[in-house]
C-alpha cells in the first residue's frame, strides 16, 4: 500500500455528499418516489469516509448491510444509479430488484449488502478466503453494526477468518441500538474488543472517532493485513441520529434520551472538515449539482419492463 | 464422447463422486472441496478420500463445525469466482445454513439483476437404517425445490451421480446435490473419463407398459425391486427415476402415464407437501389424460431408531408391488413376498 495523507477536501467531499444525500432522502420521501424502507446513516458518517479514504479503491472489496448508503457513496459506488434504485427505476444499480436495503456495484467492488443482521460477514470471509487461494493483494472489508455480533454467525465467521488467517478488516460501527434495542439489553460482557481478542484477532478501538483518526487507524489495519494476512477488528462508537429505519427522529418513542452533545457531534465534525477545506464553496456546488442531476436522471428513467421480473433467477 | 471416454469402469457410486471430483480439481483450478472431515482418514464415505493429499490442503480442507457460516464462507468465495464444493454428512444439516441457502445463495444473483452469481455445490448424504434416528434421516428436497434460484438433484446410479456432479460444478448457480448413505456402494459402468448429465432431464430406468413407478434418489431401487417382484403377476411395470428435482422433468412422466395410465409416485420422504404433489398437479393441468395415481413415501412421523419401527416407516418394494398390483388388476387379493433390500440388509454404519 502506498503511503497515505488525510485529505481534508476529500474528506469533506464525502462527508458532505453523504449527509446532503440522506438530507435530500428525508425531503422528497414523503412524496413517495422511493416507496421502500430506508435507513439512514446519519451520525454515521465519518466511519464510512475515514475507512474509505484508507482503502484502495478498485482493489479492496466492501460487505456491508442494510445501512449502507454512507458505505456506498464513500466506496465510489455509482452515484446515479444508486439514486435510480432507490426510485425502483430500470436504471437502477439492479433494475430496482435490490433498492436501499442490498445496494451493490460490482463495477465499484461494493459486492453485496444484506438485510438480514449478520448474514453477509461469512459471504466477506469467503471473499477475503478466495483472495488468498487465489494469491490476490486485495482485502475485504466488511461493515457490519455491533448487533450483528450477537448472531451465531459473526463469532463463526471470526473464528474461521482467524484461522485461515484472511485479509478481512471488520468495521463494527458500534451505535449500541439493535431497533430500540440497547446493547446490554443484549449482552452480558459489553467489551467487543475484549470478546474478539479472545478468538486470536487483533482488535483497534477507536476511541477518538473523529474521521481523520479513523482514517489513520483503518489504515493502520490496511496496511497490517496487507503485509501479514490477518484479519483486524475494527470497533467505532457512533450516534445513529434518526429511527433505526425511516426518516424521523424517534426520541418520542422514550427508549432512549436525546443526548444534544452526540446529536450534533457529526454535524460539528462536517463543519470542521469545512473549515479545513479551503474550495468547500466549489464542494458544495459540485455536490450539489451531482444530487440534482442524479434525481433528474432518476425521475426521467423508467420503471422496468414486467417481463423483467422473472429475468436473472438463474444464470443460463 | 472422447477417446478416454469410450472406456467403461464398473466403480462404486462412491467411487464415481470421488472420481468426478478428481476430474474437476484437476480441469478448473478454482475448484475446491471443504466441509466437516473431508480430509479425514475415511475421507467422507471415500468420496473425499486423499484429496488434500493428491491436490494440496487449499483445495480440500476441514471446516469448524459452523454450517451456517461455512455456507456462508462458500457463497462469498463462489462470488469472487471460485467453485467452491461444500460437504455435509447428512441432509439434516442443511437446516442449520438454511439462512444462508434460502435468504442469500438463492437471491444475490437475482438481487445484483445478474451481475454476481453463486456457482456453489452443496453435497449432503441422506441416511438411513441401522438407527440413524430422527436427526439423520431427513430428506427435505422438496424444501429446497420451493425455493427460486436453488436447483436440486438427487442421482441414484453411479453413472448419474457422477455425470450430475460434472454438471453441478459447471453451474453457474448454487446447486443442492443430494446422495444417499444406502447408495454409496452400489456399482454400475461409468465412462472413465469427463462427461456431463444435464440436469432437468428424469431418466427411465426401466420401460413397462402397465404402471409408472417414479421414484427419487433411494426409493428408485425400491421401485426397481419392485417391479421385479410384480413380474411374478405378469404386470410390466416403467421406472422412472427422477434425478432432477429442480429444474423438474414432466417429458418423461407425461409419456409415460400417457401409456400406462396408472402412477406411484415413491418419495423418499414424507409425502405432505412433497414434490410428488407438484409432479401430480403439474399432470394434471398440462395434459388431459385420465390416471390414476397413488403416492408412497416416508409416514408422517420422525424417523423412530429402532428398526422394527424404522422397517415400517419406510416404503418398501412390497408396499410399492402391492398397491401396482391393485391399481392394476383392480383386485385385493396378493401379497408380495417379503425380500430384504440388499443395501439394507448389508448395512451395519457406525454412521
Amino acid at each position: 500500500m502506498k503511503l497515505k495523507k488525510f485529505n481534508f477536501e476529500d474528506a469533506f467531499y464525502l462527508f458532505k455528499k453523504i449527509r446532503s444525500t440522506e438530507e435530500k432522502i428525508i425531503e422528497i420521501y414523503e412524496s413517495d418516489v422511493i416507496k421502500s424502507p430506508v435507513h439512514l446513516s446519519l451520525g454515521q458518517e465519518s466511519i464510512a469516509v475515514g475507512v474509505a479514504l484508507a482503502s484502495e479503491k478498485k482493489k479492496d472489496v466492501i460487505f456491508s448491510n442494510y445501512r449502507s448508503h454512507a458505505h456506498f457513496i464513500a466506496h465510489g459506488g455509482n452515484y446515479k444509479k444508486m439514486w435510480a434504485e432507490l426510485f425502483g427505476k430500470e436504471t437502477g444499480l439492479s433494475s430496482g430488484k435490490a433498492g436501499s436495503m442490498h445496494l451493490g456495484d460490482v463495477q465499484a467492488n461494493f459486492i453485496f449488502t444484506s438485510a438480514i443482521v449478520g448474514s453477509a460477514i461469512s459471504e466477506a470471509v469467503g471473499y477475503a478466503l478466495a483472495i488468498k487461494l487465489k494469491k490476490l493483494k486485495s482485502k475485504v472489508i466488511c461493515y457490519h453494526g455491533e448487533g450483528a455480533m450477537d448472531q451465531g454467525t459473526f463469532w463463526e465467521s471470526l473464528n474461521f477468518s482467524a484461522l485461515k488467517e484472511l485479509p478481512i478488516l471488520y468495521v463494527c460501527e458500534n451505535n449500541g441500538l439493535a431497533i430500540y434495542s440497547e446493547q446490554k439489553k443484549r449482552m452480558k460482557v459489553l467489551d467487543l474488543c475484549k470478546k474478539v481478542e479472545s478468538f486470536g484477532v487483533h482488535t483497534i478501538r477507536v476511541k477518538n472517532n473523529s474521521t481523520e483518526n479513523i482514517f489513520k487507524c483503518a489504515l493502520k489495519a490496511l496496511k497490517k493485513i496487507e503485509k501479514n494476512s490477518q484479519p483486524i477488528f475494527l470497533e467505532v462508537n457512533t450516534y445513529r441520529e434518526v429511527d433505526h429505519v425511516g426518516i424521523y427522529e424517534d426520541f418520542k418513542l422514550g427508549f432512549r434520551k436525546k443526548n444534544k452533545q452526540k446529536l450534533l457531534k457529526s454535524f460539528n465534525e462536517l463543519n470542521f472538515l469545512k473549515k479545513k477545506t479551503k474550495n468547500f464553496l466549489q464542494i458544495e456546488k459540485k455536490i450539489n449539482k451531482e444530487i440534482v442531476q442524479a434525481l433528474n436522471y432518476s425521475y426521467k428513467s423508467n420503471f422496468p419492463k414486467i417481463k423483467y421480473v422473472e429475468l436473472n433467477v438463474t444464470k443460463e | 464422447m472422447s477417446q478416454k471416454n469410450k472406456f467403461l469402469i464398473n466403480i462404486s457410486y462412491a467411487d464415481a463422486i470421488l472420481n468426478a471430483t478428481k476430474i474437476m480439481l484437476k480441469k478448473k483450478k478454482n475448484v475446491f472441496v471443504f466441509g466437516q472431515g473431508v480430509d479425514d482418514p475415511k475421507g467422507h464415505y471415500g468420496t473425499t478420500l486423499n484429496l488434500h493429499k493428491d491436490f494440496g490442503k487449499s483445495r480440500c480442507f476441514d471446516t469448524p463445525i459452523c454450517e451456517e457460516s461455512m455456507t456462508g464462507v462458500g457463497i462469498g468465495a463462489a462470488i469472487a469466482g471460485m467453485n467452491p464444493i461444500l460437504v455435509h454428512q447428512r441432509m439434516d444439516f442443511l437446516m442449520l445454513a438454511m439462512n444462508q441457502l434460502v435468504n442469500m445463495a438463492s437471491k444475490i444473483h437475482y438481487i445484483s439483476d445478474g451481475k454476481l452469481c453463486v456457482p456453489l455445490v452443496v453435497r449432503a448424504c441422506i441416511g438411513r437404517s441401522w438407527g440413524q434416528g430422527a436427526q439423520h434421516s431427513q430428506s427435505l428436497y422438496s424444501i429446497f425445490a420451493h425455493i427460486p434460484g436453488l436447483k436440486v438433484i438427487a442421482p441414484t446410479t453411479p453413472h448419474d451421480v457422477k455425470g450430475t456432479l460434472i454438471r453441478a460444478i459447471e453451474d453457474r448457480n448454487p446447486v443442492i446435490f443430494i446422495e444417499h448413505r444406502m447408495l454409496y456402494k452400489n456399482k454400475g459402468l461409468v465412462p472413465n473419463g469427463y462427461y456431463k448429465t444435464e440436469f432437468g432431464k428424469s431418466r427411465v430406468l426401466s420401460s413397462g407398459n402397465d404402471i409408472t413407478l417414479v421414484g427419487i434418489s433411494f426409493t428408485v431401487i425400491d421401485c426397481i425391486n419392485a417391479k421385479n417382484l410384480l413380474v411374478e403377476k405378469s404386470i410390466n411395470a416403467e421406472v422412472i427415476d427422477l434425478l432432477s428435482i429442480q429444474p423438474l422433468d414432466m417429458s418423461k412422466i407425461i409419456s409415460s402415464v400417457r401409456k400406462t395410465k396408472r402412477l406411484v409416485i415413491v418419495e423418499n420422504d414424507w409425502i405432505n407437501c412433497g414434490i410428488s404433489a407438484e409432479i401430480i398437479s403439474r399432470l394434471i393441468e398440462s395434459c388431459s389424460i385420465k390416471f390414476k395415481v397413488k403416492r408412497l413415501g416416508y409416514l408422517f412421523t420422525p424417523c423412530p431408531t429402532t428398526a422394527s419401527l424404522e422397517d415400517n416407516f419406510y416404503p418398501n418394494p412390497e408396499k410399492i408391488a402391492k398397491i401396482s398390483y391393485e391399481m392394476v388388476t383392480k383386485k385385493k387379493n396378493w401379497v408380495p413376498k417379503k425380500i430384504e433390500t440388499r443395501e439394507i440388509k448389508e448395512f451395519k454404519g457406525p454412521f
